[in-house]
Parts: structure tokens; sequence; C-alpha cells
């Protein structure tokens, strides 16, 4: 029995990181209906810069992370303004092949700078530190502040979407593009403004990427796998709709492996798959299309 | 030298040519009504002076600026504002933020508040944190009026705010045109009904097939020529 609540909890923490993979993608597709295929990779890169910030300034992962905030803020702006922005309108098609490229790019770029090496970030003894929930679980900090980030990740972005004029312009963007044009709205600001966001959670996403396990540069469509997921299983434009995605793939994962060792990745998949099934718009679907 | 002036103005879709030099001028404070049948370029005219089609950088004055290649977003921010057709209001957003999104790009300082335009339409006071698709037709096209008029605009374009619409609820809306005016607004109207165009304007123009085929004051037109100009020979 402790083993099953162990791995449930387990898949819920697990969820959270999923969820933080997932919310560049969904803030970044429900404003512009752009599919980033180099997320994923974009996210190792993130890792690569906490890396570098915290090896360079002495810093631990954390405190790197807060330094690699304005900086890949600034890097997702001038990525939107001076390429994505050029792909989008005309068809489907170009974004997808712009992304396509930019993520072999940066994966060879990586190995090219940080060789094929497993790296990872290094938190000192929070890594193994835990909190006893009963005399037989016990809950790891590191995983518990994923899901904490990913609740204060998700909340924050609501709050920009729902309170703020950024959010408004946002989604009056996303509504048509042509009024919010005819309203003042800079589009292609807005959309770079979109994207620089989305680097800062994607930035989040890569602190805890990096402390929980090892990364290389080669692992970054995985990723992207897991947070199409998260996204398409929570529905397209909700933000809440992607935490319940991430975790139900989290918990699906964590349950398959406690089956068996040898299911855990398929068992995500499946459940995945599953959702598509019962309801092909997602659990909590927001956007008409 | 007038406030708003196209010069020689063309437009395109394409290969297909919908506005053969149309030459117009808005005086400031001045109410102008642009009529003729469908497919006439009314539409397309009021799209190319809001930026929404890009023109010739000298076909377009505003300000004694040229502002014919500028983007829709940076003509609004100088202050003109058009209210689309269809209304068109953003189905994501309540009727409060449909108002205040026209305040994201220019917000200037004039006579045009939130409280003026609840003022102005008192119906959508009691609807403010509805949802805009819950509105009825009038009421959406008073949000999408206000929509324009928060920005404090010195140009307002109305793009057939009667279609669709009871008689008494256009009656209404253009209750409310006078006092638009009042606050020095100049308004370019673009209307099917030329009995309430020639009503409330100072001038009209009149396009045919994407041409100017009439202009002059309603006093000075007989209803020959305004039928002429319209339907053609």
């Amino acid at each position: 029995m402790t083993a099953w609540a162990d791995a449930l909890i387990e898949g819920v923490l697990l969820g959270g990181l999923y969820a933080l993979f997932a919310a560049g993608l969904s803030l970044i597709f429900g404003i512009m209906r752009l599919v980033n295929l180099a997320h994923g990779d974009l996210i190792v890169l993130a890792a690569f810069v906490i890396l570098t910030i915290a090896a360079w300034l002495g810093l631990d992962p954390f405190a790197a992370t807060l330094a690699a905030l304005p900086v890949m803020f600034v890097a997702g702006f001038a990525l939107q303004y001076l390429l994505l922005n050029r792909t989008l309108g005309r068809d489907l098609l170009s974004p997808l092949l712009v992304t396509f490229g930019l993520s072999i790019i940066i994966e060879n770029g990586l190995l090219e700078l940080f060789s094929a090496d497993s790296q990872r970030l290094n938190g000192g003894s929070i890594e193994t530190a835990s909190i006893l929930l009963s005399r037989d679980i016990a809950i790891g900090v590191v995983p518990l502040l994923t899901l904490g980030s990913a609740i204060a990740v998700i909340l924050a972005l609501n709050f920009i979407f729902y309170r703020t004029s950024l959010g408004r312009a946002f989604r009056a963007t996303s509504d048509d593009l042509e009024i919010a044009q005819l309203m003042g709205i800079d589009h292609p600001r807005i959309f770079s403004i979109a994207m620089g966001l989305a680097f800062v959670v994607l930035t989040i996403a890569a602190l805890y990427l990096g402390m929980r396990a090892n990364f290389d540069p080669t692992i970054g469509p995985g990723r992207l796998l897991y947070a199409f997921e998260a996204v398409i299983v929570g529905g397209l434009g909700s933000f809440w709709g992607t935490l319940a995605g991430g975790i139900l793939i989290g918990v699906a994962q964590s349950i398959g492996a406690q089956i068996n060792p040898e299911w855990q990745i398929l068992a995500g998949h499946v459940a995945f798959l599953a959702v598509l099934v019962l309801k092909p718009r997602g659990l909590f679907p927001r956007a008409m299309d | 030298m007038a406030l708003l002036e196209t010069r020689s103005l063309t437009a395109f879709y394409g290969d297909f040519q919908a506005l053969y030099g149309i030459d117009t001028a808005l005086q400031a404070g001045e109410t102008v009504a642009i009529i003729g049948a469908n497919g006439a370029g009314k539409s397309t005219f009021l799209k190319s002076i809001a930026g929404l089609i890009r023109s010739e950088v000298e076909s377009v004055w505003f300000d004694d600026q040229p502002i014919g290649a500028l983007a829709a977003a940076e003509i609004m921010k100088r202050g003109i504002t058009l209210v689309p057709e269809g209304r068109r209001l953003f189905p994501s957003l309540t009727v409060e933020e449909n108002l205040l999104i026209g305040r994201y790009g220019r917000s200037s300082a004039g006579p045009w508040s939130l409280d003026r335009i609840y003022a102005l339409f008192p119906a959508l006071k009691a609807r403010r944190n509805a949802a805009s698709t819950t509105l009825s037709g009038g009421e959406q096209q008073m949000v999408a009026i206000g929509r324009a008029l928060i920005s404090n605009p010195r140009v307002l374009l109305c793009d057939e705010i009667s279609l669709g619409l009871a008689p008494i609820v256009v009656q209404g809306l253009y209750d409310a045109l006078p006092r638009i005016k009042a606050e020095g607004t100049s308004v370019v109207l673009v209307e099917q009904d030329i009995v309430r165009a020639v009503k409330v304007s100072d001038r009209i123009y009149c396009f045919q097939e994407g041409r100017l085929s009439l202009s002059g004051r309603p006093a000075d037109l007989s209803r020959d020529q305004i039928h002429l100009a319209y339907f053609g020979n």
C-alpha cells in the first residue's frame, strides 16, 4: 500500500516538472499559434546557461537561475523579434520548419561547446533533503519545490493574462490579429514579449530538469514530447489544464513504473492516447481552434 | 490644410484593383459620409486609411504627415481609429476589457474615459463584466464604438455601424453621434443608408466601382444627382 501511495505522490510531483516543460509551449501556442519544435532543446540550452553561470560566478543553481532569467528573457524576445516573427502569418509549415531547424542547430551547437558528456546542476544538500509525511513516506524537497514552482508559474501566468493590460493585449491578439492591430497593438512586440516570458518559464523548468537528473545536449526532443502531451491532455489554451495534463502523465508514468519498471515511459504515452480517444479536445479546452 | 487627406489613393487585392485614385479631404471637426453600393470600395477606403491595407506613402496625409505606408498600430497611435465592419469584438475579453483594450496603444488624455463611455451608452455599464459574446448586436456595436472612442481619437472611422441592426437600435447609435462630434472628433462614416448618411454629415462622397462619382454638401446635392452617382447609368 505504501509503495502505491509513494508512486502516486512521486507521480504528482513529477507532473509539476512536466507542467513546467509545457507551460511555455502552451503560452506560445495560445498567443500566436506557433508550434515551437525547438522548445525541448531550448530547455536543455537553458540548463547549460544555468550551468555556465553557476560555474563562472560560483553560484548555486538557484542563484544562477535568477541570474539567467533576464538573459533568457532577452534571448527569447530577440529570437521572436528577429527570426520567428518573419515566419508567422503565411502558412503553418514555415514556423514548423524554422523551429525544427533551430532544434537541430541548438543540439549540435551544445554538443560542439559542451561535448556529449552528462552534466548536472549541483544543488548540494537540498538534493537529498526530504520531509517525512508518515513513518514510511517521505517526499523530497526538490520535487516539492518543482511542483510548487509549477503552481507559482501558472498563477503568475494567469495573473498576467487576466489581470494586466499586457494580458488583455495577449488575449486580444490571440482572438483577432487584424483588429488588435487596429487597436494600436504592436503585435511583433507583443509576440516577442510572449516568447521572452516563455523563455523565463522554460529556464525555471531547466533548473529542475538539471537538479533532478543528468542531462546532455541530446535530450531536448524527449522533453518536447512530454511537454506536448501535457499541453494536449490538458486542453489547448488553459494553463491549469496544462498542469493537470502534466500531473496525469507524471502519475501514469510512476504508476506504470510501480507495476513494472519497464512500463514507465510507455504508461505515460498510453495515458496520453487514452485521453485523446476519450476527450479529443483535452480535459479543459479553452481555445476554439 | 485638411486634417486627413487622400491623394490619388489606390488599393489592390492581388491583381484586382479596388480603388482608382481617390482624392478626399476631412477638415478638423467635420463629419463626412462615404456612400455607395456594395463593392464600391467604401470599406477598402477606410481600411487603406487605417493601415490594414498598405498604400503609397504619400497617398494618405494626416496632420501634414504622409502616413500611407505606416502599420495599422502606428496609425492608431497617431489618432485615427476604425470601428470595423461587423463589430469584431474580442470574444475572450469581457465588455470592459474590450473597452480598455482601446487604450493599449494610445492612452491620450481627452474627453473619453471609461465613465464617459458608460454615460454615453448606459446599457453597457450593467453588462461590464459579461463576456462580449453574450451581448445583443446593438450592445456589441456600442462596445465597438466605445473601444474606438476611449483612445480619444482625432479621427473616428465608422464602417457600417448600422449593419444587421434593427432601425430603432440604429437610431440609438446615431443619437450618440452629436455628442461624439461635440468633443471635436472628426468622423468618417461609411453607410449604406443614404438618408441617414445625408442627415448627419457635413459633406458626402459617393463611390462607384472604386472611383469617386460625386462629392458635396448634402444641401447642394439633388436626389437625382445622388441616385445617378450611386447606381450609375
